[in-house]
């Protein structure tokens, strides 16, 4: 029996196959982040707030480590006399980091939330769209894949954004409030690190949080994602 | 996989020219699978290939006479305690090349039945036969592969993707089916002339007229070159003229290129474009008319009012 075919996609050979490469989702999502601006911005307003206060306390920590050490250096004469006040000291310090840190994991949880929240609503929004391209032949995984590359695009971006901001502000006020040029006595190595830190943490969180409505978005059966009425 | 195939059924085997290992050509084969070597022209000068080009094609090898066909196909809509029978027992046969209607009312089953054809939702009962293929055996990677080669979608909302021009809607499918860039954007330029858009391909869906949707919508439908067309009441959302343009368009490619087109519509002028208008109501076939069986007077058809 014949095999009637067209000759250019016989020579190619991918008459089986279905494929979305990671380059073009990329582009399809950018494209899909860039002409939604405004939904992006909501979704990654909760990364900037979530990742700026972040900074700002690991900005305010660096800060506060470089002025004990700055104050430390002037007053080591009386180092012996003052012992057991630099031990309560240190368990006041310990005490204050842990109700910061007990902050900031709750604010990032807040945060993962919001993310998840308004992620669901983007992918109510785009039923039809989902629908249509599983009609055109997306494999549920492709679906998937578009919007972890958008939450992916979404989480650096805003995490940069937010690491700008709570930093430059904490910056700002200690300059103020205690003398300007506190920026030199800051260990920059490990403020350096903790923004990097940062932005991954809110990549990582913008990631987590889209997982739930990107899956969901690509289990919907064509049929049920086009009877949908915005 | 191979009992699934969408392809020939019979098995025939070459010898690879280079190895001389027996090459399983069931389906689609381009190289041995032992050497690695180019087995496209050998199949081609033992005329097994043939060559057409057309925008739309018929690549099943044996060529089954009905492309689809339902057997007692049976959906039920669960709501909360109420049970909803959408479909009751239809039984369908399309041939290829065909242009079929489906028409009724309103909650006939009509969009229910379209839906089953087309792979887009599972029945409750009954079986669906697309090329003597059973749909309910196939996995969600072959229904998508029925979704991206064999079937092409228009429906009545246009369903474009908004943030993407003209060519990039068309090349779309394309992108799936794992065609290259150039092949994609020339295949997509030449569908676009072919439906009368050929200047728009830049434009975005807000930027064109509901007829210029719909065309477009029709020019992705083809992306693939697919055996069957499935039009969810392509008409719906068009005026009188630009609705007859659509249907022109469509029994262009019907006879033209040979594409089987199953349409589930209202318009009456679907009819006259039809072979054959399969009517619905209540969830099961009234009655089929066949073309030259209808008397078109004006207002009614054969003598009785059809909603």
């Amino acid at each position: 029996m014949a095999a009637t075919v067209t000759a250019d996609l016989l020579e190619r050979g991918v008459q089986r196959q279905i494929t979305l490469s990671w380059r073009q989702a990329s582009v399809i999502s950018m494209r899909n982040v860039t002409l939604r601006l405004g939904r992006a911005a909501v979704t990654g307003a909760g990364i900037v707030l979530g990742i700026a206060f972040l900074v700002a306390v690991w900005t305010a920590r660096v800060v506060d480590d470089g002025w004990e050490k700055y104050q430390g250096r002037r007053s080591h004469s009386v180092a012996a006399d003052r012992a057991i006040d630099r031990e309560q000291a240190q368990e006041a310090i310990a005490a204050r980091r842990a109700k910061g840190n007990w902050l900031v994991v709750m604010s990032l949880l807040v945060c993962g939330v919001g993310i998840t929240n308004s992620l669901l609503m983007s992918v109510t929004e785009r039923f039809r769209e989902i629908g249509t391209m599983k009609c055109l032949g997306a494999l549920d995984e492709f679906i998937v894949r578009l919007f972890l590359i958008e939450a992916a695009v979404l989480g650096v971006l805003g995490s940069v954004a937010g690491a700008i901001v709570g930093h430059i502000i904490v910056l700002v006020i200690s300059m103020i409030t205690k003398r300007p040029d506190i920026v030199a006595m800051m260990n920059w190595g490990v403020m350096l690190g903790y923004l990097g830190l940062s932005v991954l943490i809110g990549t990582v969180l913008s990631l987590t949080a889209a997982v739930f409505p990107a899956m969901r978005a690509a289990k919907l059966p064509p049929a049920a994602a086009l009877r949908t009425e915005i | 996989m191979a009992e699934k195939s969408f392809e020939d059924k019979t098995t025939e085997t070459i010898a690879c020219p280079k190895c001389n290992f027996s090459v399983d050509t069931t389906g689609l084969v381009t190289k041995c699978p032992q050497c690695g070597e180019d087995m496209v022209s050998v199949l081609r000068e033992l005329g097994r290939v043939k060559v057409r080009a057309g925008l739309a094609r018929d690549d099943s090898a044996t060529t089954h006479e009905f492309i689809v066909r339902t057997k007692g196909l049976t959906k039920v809509y669960q709501m909360g305690d109420v049970t909803v029978p959408a479909l009751d027992g239809v039984n369908l046969d399309v041939r290829r090349g065909e242009y079929l209607s489906i028409m009724g009312p309103s909650g006939s089953g009509k969009s229910t039945l379209f839906n089953m054809v087309g792979g887009l939702d599972k029945p409750s009962g009954g079986t669906c036969f697309i090329d003597e293929v059973d749909m309910a055996q196939l996995d969600a990677f072959e229904l998508a592969w029925l979704r991206c080669r064999k079937i092409g979608y228009i429906f009545q909302t246009f369903n474009l993707i908004p943030v993407m021009t003209a060519l990039e809607n068309v090349t779309l499918p394309m992108i799936f089916a794992g065609m290259g860039t150039d092949e994609m954007l020339d295949r997509g330029r030449e569908l676009l002339e072919r439906v009368g858009l050929g200047e728009r391909y830049n434009h975005k869906p807000h930027e064109l007229s509901g007829g210029q949707q719909q065309r477009v919508a029709v020019a992705r439908s083809l992306a693939n070159a697919p055996a069957i067309l499935l039009a969810d009441e392509p008409t719906g959302n068009l005026d009188l003229r630009t609705g007859r343009e659509i249907i022109e368009l469509l029994k262009e490619l019907n006879v033209e290129d040979g594409v089987t087109i199953i349409s589930a519509t209202h318009d009456l002028k679907m009819i006259e474009a039809s072979d054959r208008v399969v009517h619905i109501r209540d969830g099961k076939i009234e009655r089929i008319d066949r073309r030259e069986d209808l008397q078109i007077d004006v207002g009614t058809i054969g003598g009785e009012e059809v909603v």
